[in-house]
């Protein structure tokens, strides 16, 4: 055999989902102890590739051989036993078991025997305390710990099985820059230990900081392969969307006008303390700060979504309190939550259905929905946000994140908004696509939109917005102007309070 | 390849109308008796309640939640609208308009504690189903109600064309109308979908749940009231169970319990399935009780083939 033998070898795969087809020939080598990017758009083909090493999918032609032995993937079984674990964006954990229940799910006692809590609550401590954060406590529900402890405790389930190939589907999207260093510490170690690490990631900056390899995919295809520092980040991006990305923040040139928006003293219990700010016209205000620093809580009180303590809202010179998001949507306020699949779309509805959900004033002829003008108008919105999809009967679940992100923006597009806020706004969405959703906030702004943009990424932030708030705990910490805008003065802001 | 995709996909859509065409064929050859003008017409207005109920189930259903008061609430119509006549001497006409009144206002109950209280639909309609059993049973006494001649069994007389299929026809038209022409109906379905982000998209989501158990209340009142005019006797105990086959029916045309999915034709048309295993059976001569054990395997082979049509479109 072989001296330097790979890990994992899948060779020509190919799969086929009705007439499209999905993955073209797509092979891809990753070695003991690589870390391995896998790039690509959104619709590339990297979710199919990886379902079908999880055993979600099967594949229709290829090989696929784990030291160099070949095996047959056929369901999420089989690809556990081999010692595969997924890490998806959505977690496979219940929310309501604790964190040690969580981790030895499938083995809580031996065979006909009680739980030993004492025993398991240990050696979930142990396991815990391994991979450096032995300050998650075994005994706390899952669904109380934060996002980035929930994804620990992900991995931590994962290597019981005695992981060989891990493989992180965009892991970094929902963590914030602090709780990304931590896991990146968490990866190198799992690496010395000779696990095999396929990343997905849509930031360059972390596939050079991380990864020893890469496979870029587009349309189903392998365009390229091979060492990460044989590469320039430029290079990298041009494979990925088969073009030169000249500008990532494109220029807006927005004039700003009234304010539209003006918040004072608001406080929420617990959540926001004392918080003023105001957005004119035609400006994008960003909102930065570490997870839980209160700024989806702001902004979902602002718009009626939760409740507020106290606090004086204005919008256009008049003095509102919502007590329920319809008020705040008549008055022209839009708020684009987060969390996308939970909280924004009907991901099994039809595309059509959720673009004009908040507009179907937009369509109606007298009492009744005029399908051929909704269809219509559908159309004109979609191509104009220049959204790929097959037929706008499709569910949503069938798009790409940053074309169901665009149906997402079309609702709120549709429904005539004076002033927008947009919390995190290009989450799990690619390279491309963010530059198709910037440049849709920024013709938004051209038209006098006052926008807000809620966002961990700081990079966007300073690219995108005229001035940016910087919140830590509930509080304002700072304010700084467009010229002022860099990540060493947020991030200091960002940990203050 | 893509014509064969296609006509796959077609035999899936419509699974609900090709089982309900077979079945209706392999009824006309079993039994001589089935395919006439007589049976047909009493399958219609025996079954111009039940449906009525399964449209009612079926909105509910959209948003996600269950309507288990159904057959109570038809218990109600039933006996409010004889005890109206009979006791109190109220035209049949304006009898059943009071009952209707009463039934959405148990209705309105359910929907006030879904809606507003966040009570589990199940929960909700069970306390509510108690309630309206009980209310039947006090009026009456439990016992049945005799109704003078040419009053209520107006509504089944053929002179007037069998008022009472014309009224389900009216109501089914009325509710495909509702589920693809406006946003009512497109909003109810979205509830069932993800509620959060339909509130988040500036939509009272709370008036569609109230809605919803108000309209499913209505249409079993008036299930209640088809029923006394075809007997021609207020009951407190009619519609028992009903709720389950009004469930049935609706699963049957494809619904999804977990909201956001099924269609109102298809849904009359589970409904109509479940009443031709029904009258076939009673034809054939099959006894009442093995006539149970037919009918949930029925269902089951019902139900397995949406898991697998669902599978397959996948």
């Amino acid at each position: 055999m072989e001296k330097k033998q790979y890990r994992l070898e899948m060779k020509n795969i190919s799969k086929q989902f009705g007439g499209i087809r999905a993955l073209d020939h797509v092979s891809v080598e990753v070695k003991p102890g690589e870390i391995h990017a896998l790039i690509g758009e959104n619709g590339a083909g990297k979710s199919t590739l990886i379902k079908i090493l999880s055993g979600a999918y099967t594949k229709d032609e290829g090989t696929i051989q784990i030291d160099g032995e070949r095996v047959n993937i056929a369901s999420p079984l089989d690809a556990k036993n081999l010692g595969i674990a997924v890490i998806y964006q959505e977690f496979m954990l219940a929310p309501d078991l604790s964190v040690a229940e969580n981790i030895f799910i499938d083995r809580l006692s031996d065979k006909g025997k009680l739980i030993n809590w004492k025993k398991l609550n240990s050696e979930a401590k142990e396991r815990l305390e391994s991979l450096g954060f032995g300050n998650i406590s075994p005994q706390k529900k899952v669904g109380n710990l934060s996002v980035a402890h929930q994804q620990i405790v992900e991995i931590c389930k994962c290597l019981t099985h005695n992981a060989r190939i891990l493989i992180l589907d965009e892991p970094t999207a929902v963590l914030t820059v602090a709780e990304i260093g931590k896991l990146f510490g968490l990866i190198r170690l799992l690496k010395q230990e000779g696990v095999s690490i396929i990343f997905v990631s849509h930031h360059m900056n972390e596939i050079f900081e991380l990864c020893d390899s890469f496979t870029v995919m587009k349309d189903g295809c392998l365009v390229g392969c091979g060492k990460v520092d044989e590469v320039s980040q430029g290079e990298l991006v041009q494979m990925m969307i088969g073009r030169e990305l000249t500008q990532m923040y494109p220029q807006r040139g927005a004039k700003l006008g009234e304010v539209v928006l003006k918040v004072e003293g608001l406080n929420v219990k617990g959540r926001v303390k004392n918080v003023s700010f105001e957005v004119r016209s035609g400006e994008v205000l960003g909102f930065s700060g570490l997870v839980g620093s209160g700024r989806t809580e702001l902004m979902r009180a602002v718009f009626g979504a939760d409740k507020k303590d106290s606090g004086k809202v204005t919008l256009l010179g008049e003095e509102v309190d919502f007590k329920e998001p319809k008020h705040a949507v008549e008055k022209g306020l839009g708020y684009l939550s987060e969390n996308r699949k939970s909280l924004g779309l009907l991901v099994n509805q039809s595309i059509r259905i959720n673009t004009t959900m908040s507009s179907l004033e937009k369509v109606k002829k007298g009492c009744f929905i005029n399908h051929k003008k909704e269809k219509e108008y559908v159309k004109g919105l979609l191509s104009q946000m220049s959204t790929k999809y097959g037929s706008m009967e499709d569910d949503v679940s069938s798009l790409s994140g940053g074309n169901q992100q665009k149906i997402s923006f079309a609702k709120w597009m549709s429904a005539d908004c004076k002033c927008i806020v947009f919390d995190e706004p290009t989450r799990g969405v690619d390279v491309g696509a963010k530059v198709e959703i910037y440049e849709i906030i920024n013709s938004l702004a051209k038209q006098g939109v006052a926008v807000i943009i809620i966002s961990s990424e700081m990079t966007e932030i300073i690219g995108m917005c005229d001035r940016a708030l910087i919140m830590a705990q509930g509080r304002i910490t700072g304010e700084l102007d467009k010229d002022f805008l860099n990540e060493d003065t947020i991030i200091k802001l960002a940990m203050e309070g | 390849m893509k014509k064969d995709h296609r006509m796959k996909h077609f035999l899936l859509d419509n699974n609900t109308y090709i089982i309900f065409l077979a079945l209706f064929l392999i009824c006309c050859i079993i039994s001589d008796k089935f395919f006439s003008y007589l049976n047909l017409r009493n399958i219609l207005l025996q079954q111009a309640g039940p449906i009525l109920v399964s449209v009612g189930m079926l909105m509910v259903i959209l948003t996600g939640g269950i309507d288990l008061s159904v057959g109570s609430v038809m218990a109600v119509g039933s006996s409010m609208t004889a005890v109206l006549m009979t006791r109190m001497g109220v035209p049949w006409v304006a009898a059943i308009g009071f009952s209707l009144a009463a039934g959405i206002a148990l209705g309105t109950l359910t929907g006030i504690l879904v809606a507003y209280l966040k009570f589990q639909g199940f929960v909700a309609s069970l306390a509510i189903m108690t309630i309206a059993r009980g209310i039947a049973y006090t009026i009456t006494n439990a016992t049945p109600i005799n109704l003078e001649n040419g009053t209520l069994n107006l509504l089944t007389a053929k002179e007037y064309g069998y008022p009472i299929i014309l009224i389900m026809i009216v109501i089914i038209v009325i509710f495909v109308v509702i589920e693809t022409c406006t946003a009512y109906g497109r909003l109810v379905i979205a509830c069932g979908s993800n509620i959060e982000a339909v509130k988040l998209s500036g939509i009272r989501t709370r008036r569609y749940l109230l809605s919803v158990y108000m309209i499913s209340a209505a249409l079993s009142t008036l299930a209640g009231v088809f029923v006394a005019a075809r007997s021609n006797v207020g009951n407190s105990t009619i519609g028992e169970g009903q709720e389950l086959d009004a469930i049935a029916a609706c699963v049957i045309g494809g619904a999804s319990l977990a909201g956001g999915k099924g269609s109102v034709t298809k849904t009359v048309i589970g409904a109509l399935t479940l009443a031709l295993i029904g009258n076939i059976m009673n034809l054939l001569a099959v006894p009442a009780y093995p006539q149970r054990i037919i009918k949930g395997c029925i269902i089951i082979a019902a139900v397995l083939l949406q898991v697998l049509t669902d599978k397959n479109k996948e």
